[in-house]
């Protein structure tokens, strides 16, 4: 050990592409599983949430035009600044969620290898889920899959990195932008995240990344008319059905939050994907 | 070229009735449920040709405790007959009630023709043969699940609480209940309540196709009936077509439940003319986008959105061929425009029609005798409408269109997506990659080029936006009635 002092990092929400404060000027303290002091965490407020979801919706457009090939490329370089800041996400997540050095890295390594295997789903979704539909008549008639548009997740409460990984990434492969409340307790590897988002060829406003409390912020976005769908993976226990109640008066998409938080490990398969993607249905006669 | 500006005269056409004589309406009608006809606990209600007023039949009002008897004859069906039969079987059930329908389709058309107040032409050639076809596509997805592209071995979800409307009775109910069976499911079905006969008639089929029984039950009745049945505590799948307001209220009411649910709502389709496209065929096209069974269409071309430069010539020529269009009993085989489909609905019709004109729209109309009973609205058009116009942002759901006018392609798109509905949209242009890129802009399901309001059971139909989510129809239909690793 040297005794040189460490420059230690301040933590900021990750809005627009850029690291603002809470507009409120509130933080909080996160410790480690120990109660030992980590960092002060801005605690987000309703208008930043607000100004999340305007920079989400006017990031929409060409982050969704992108081309499918592209977005992948731009989602897997991702994945190689990850891999760069390893050691840095295993130090957060073992003093986050209270892991062994090597079960952090495994909750790391998952994190990157769940944010490639979503890097290659973005040319494939067309041809897995849409396609050409055999009407009976003289036209010929397409199916394809196209994002549902504005996205904001409560992301998972315990898993601070790959459970975040896993919510987030298929929300982007899809095409959509995002607006992440992170985990409360658990907030610094998402912050990072953030970091490796502004130096990775995503365009600003793509995902924004809120710290604070879901129970605060959850029901701005849940009754936002400019937000599109709702993940309520990360709700706070016993509120999901308010968030729902909400989510309603925009028809918003809903994904429910599972009983319990699953194991962020296993295959994910489409599930995340399907709740965020639109099929649209395209019809032209054909004739001579 | 420039489009005559006089109406031209309709043709006189003897009347050409079809024979309603094919139909015997009962007097008065039960619940189907559990396989047969049963007295409902609760009063009756009249349901009316809408053409006429005249009183075609009494139904039932299902109860809370109809509704209950119904979800339990369904769950028992799913645990007994129906969930563990053999997918081919159920296929072959599937199969039989379409060829059922084939076999009685002109009994079926009539029959929707005199409760909902359509055209024979209407349900005759387009709601019984599709009602027909969603049968037999969905029969062979019986047993062939594992291919629907939603991982291994998905799995129904049990009892499906299905609420229809009254534009597409038939239809819609085909929607609704040929998905849910071919993925195993039972279903306690609600007709809209000014049109329950064609559903009274299915339940007959599925007498005759000897379907278990408990599989499909059909409980009449208004808005409380399908209360009921949405917040019923053992129903696991929800599925609703109707109006964005209602739809809401279903969204709230299935909160923090497990119940799975699909909506398909309104909309205010933006119909897209530009200068290239070929004038008679879009106006061919306007009509039948907006005009099409009374404009009761949730996804009408009901805002024109017309290239500047062409707007004169499109709308002179527009208003040449609405002259010509038929409007009277909808039984006569010549009828284009039928009749309203209740007075409220003509009510809503009129009051938003005329917030159009107070708000500065201009109203335009043929000379159109209105026969003197039973509700009626002519073919009306309404130009020089703004997009903060209650009328080019509401959905009226009648025979109203609002004309509104564009000059670039980038102000097309940013005008159809002008609103909180996303369901489906139109393009008329000759270019190709105009269509291409204009599709591809639009946040609507169902985008037709060079056509409207054209339907198959291989196209997924469903909304983006507060048109609702889910989708009907299709390999991507069959995921609102299915559950497994990855159907979320």
């Amino acid at each position: 050990m040297s005794d040189r002092l460490a420059v230690r990092k301040t933590y900021k929400l990750y809005v627009n592409g850029a690291f603002p404060r809470s507009e409120s000027g509130r933080t909080y303290e996160v410790t480690d599983t120990r109660g030992h002091f980590l960092a002060n965490a801005a605690r987000a407020s309703r208008k930043d949430a607000r100004d999340a979801v305007v920079a989400a919706r006017a990031a929409f457009g060409k982050w969704s035009g992108a081309t499918a090939y592209n977005r992948g490329q731009v989602l897997y370089r991702v994945a190689e600044v990850m891999e760069g800041r390893h050691v840095q996400f295993c130090d957060e997540v073992a003093a986050g969620e209270g892991l062994s050095s090597s079960r952090a890295r495994a909750a790391v390594d998952a994190a990157i290898d769940r944010w490639v295997w979503y890097a290659g789903w973005t040319d494939k979704l067309a041809a897995v889920l849409g396609g050409a539909n055999p009407i009976a008549g003289p036209y010929f008639g397409f199916s394809t899959p196209e994002p549902t548009g504005v996205v904001a997740v409560l992301a998972p409460q315990r898993s601070s990195l790959l459970g975040l990984v896993s919510v987030l990434a298929p929300v982007l492969a899809c095409g959509n932008t995002a607006v992440v409340v992170t985990s409360g307790a658990r907030p610094l590897p998402a912050v990072t995240l953030g970091e490796v988002l502004a130096t990775s060829d995503v365009p600003g406003g793509v995902v924004n990344l809120l710290t604070g409390d879901a129970a605060e912020l959850g029901p701005w976005l849940a009754e936002h008319d400019d937000v599109d769908a709702i993940d309520l993976t990360g709700a706070p226990a016993g509120r999901a059905m308010e968030l729902e109640r909400l989510a309603a008066g925009s028809i918003k998409r809903v994904v429910r939050p599972p009983s319990e938080e699953p194991d962020w490990t296993a295959d994910p398969g489409t599930s995340r994907l399907t709740p965020f993607l639109e099929t649209k249905s395209v019809w032209h006669p054909i004739g001579l | 070229m420039t489009a005559p500006a006089q109406p031209s005269p309709a043709f006189e056409y003897a009347p050409a009735p079809e024979s309603r004589s094919i139909v015997d309406i009962a007097p008065s009608y039960g619940l189907f449920v559990d396989g047969e006809f049963v007295d409902g606990t609760g009063e009756a209600m009249k349901t009316v040709n809408p053409a006429t007023e005249e009183v075609l039949s009494e139904v039932a009002v299902g109860t809370e405790a109809d509704v209950d008897r119904a979800v339990k004859a369904a769950r028992r069906a799913f645990t007994r007959t129906w969930g563990p039969m053999r997918p081919a079987d159920r296929g072959k059930y599937l199969f039989r009630i379409a060829r059922l329908l084939q076999e009685r389709a002109r009994e079926f058309a009539v029959l929707e023709t005199l409760d909902n107040g359509k055209p024979i032409r209407e349900s005759r050639d387009v709601d019984v043969p599709l009602a027909a076809a969603h049968f037999l596509y969905h029969a062979g997805w019986a047993d062939k699940l594992d291919w629907a592209g939603l991982g291994p071995g998905p799995r129904p979800l049990g009892v499906a609480g299905q609420v229809i409307p009254w534009n597409f009775p038939l239809l819609m109910l085909a929607w609704k209940i040929a998905p849910a069976l071919a993925t195993g499911n039972t279903v306690v079905l609600k007709p809209a309540e000014t049109t329950p006969l064609t559903a009274l008639l299915f339940a007959e089929v599925c007498r005759q196709a000897d379907l278990p029984a408990g599989v499909v039950n059909v409980v009449t009745g208004a808005g409380e009936t399908g209360r009921a049945v949405v917040e019923h505590a053992d129903v696991d799948k929800v599925a609703f077509t109707g109006s964005t307001e209602v739809g809401r209220s279903i969204a709230r009411a299935v909160a923090g439940t497990r119940k799975k649910l699909t909506l398909e709502l309104g909309g205010k389709a933006a119909n897209i003319v530009f200068d290239d496209a070929p004038v008679d065929q879009a106006v061919e096209g306007i009509v039948q986008g907006i005009f099409f069974n009374q404009g009761h269409v949730c996804c009408a071309g009901s805002r024109l959105l017309v290239q500047e430069n062409v707007h004169d010539e499109v709308i002179a020529r527009l208003q040449r061929r609405i002259g010509t269009l038929r409007l009277g009993d909808p039984l006569d085989k010549n009828t284009d425009i039928g009749a309203i489909n209740s007075a409220e609905q003509l009510a809503r019709i009129r009051e938003l029609s005329e917030i159009g004109e107070a708000e500065g729209a201009q109203r335009w109309q043929p000379a159109c005798a209105l026969p003197d009973r039973g509700f009626w609205f002519p073919p009306t058009v309404f130009t020089e409408v703004s997009p903060a116009h209650r009328i080019a942002r509401d959905e009226v759901f009648g025979p109203v269109l609002s004309v509104l006018t564009f000059r670039t392609p980038d102000e097309a798109v940013a005008k159809a997506n002008n609103t909180t509905y996303g369901l489906s949209a139109g393009i008329w242009t000759e270019k190709g990659s105009r269509i291409l890129a204009i599709t591809d802009r639009l946040r609507a399901g169902v985008v037709w080029a060079n056509t409207f309001n054209k339907f198959d059971p291989t196209s997924p139909f469903g909304g983006y936006k507060q048109s609702g989510y889910g989708r009907e129809g299709g390999r991507q239909g069959l995921a609102a009635y299915l559950t497994g690793a990855d159907s979320k």
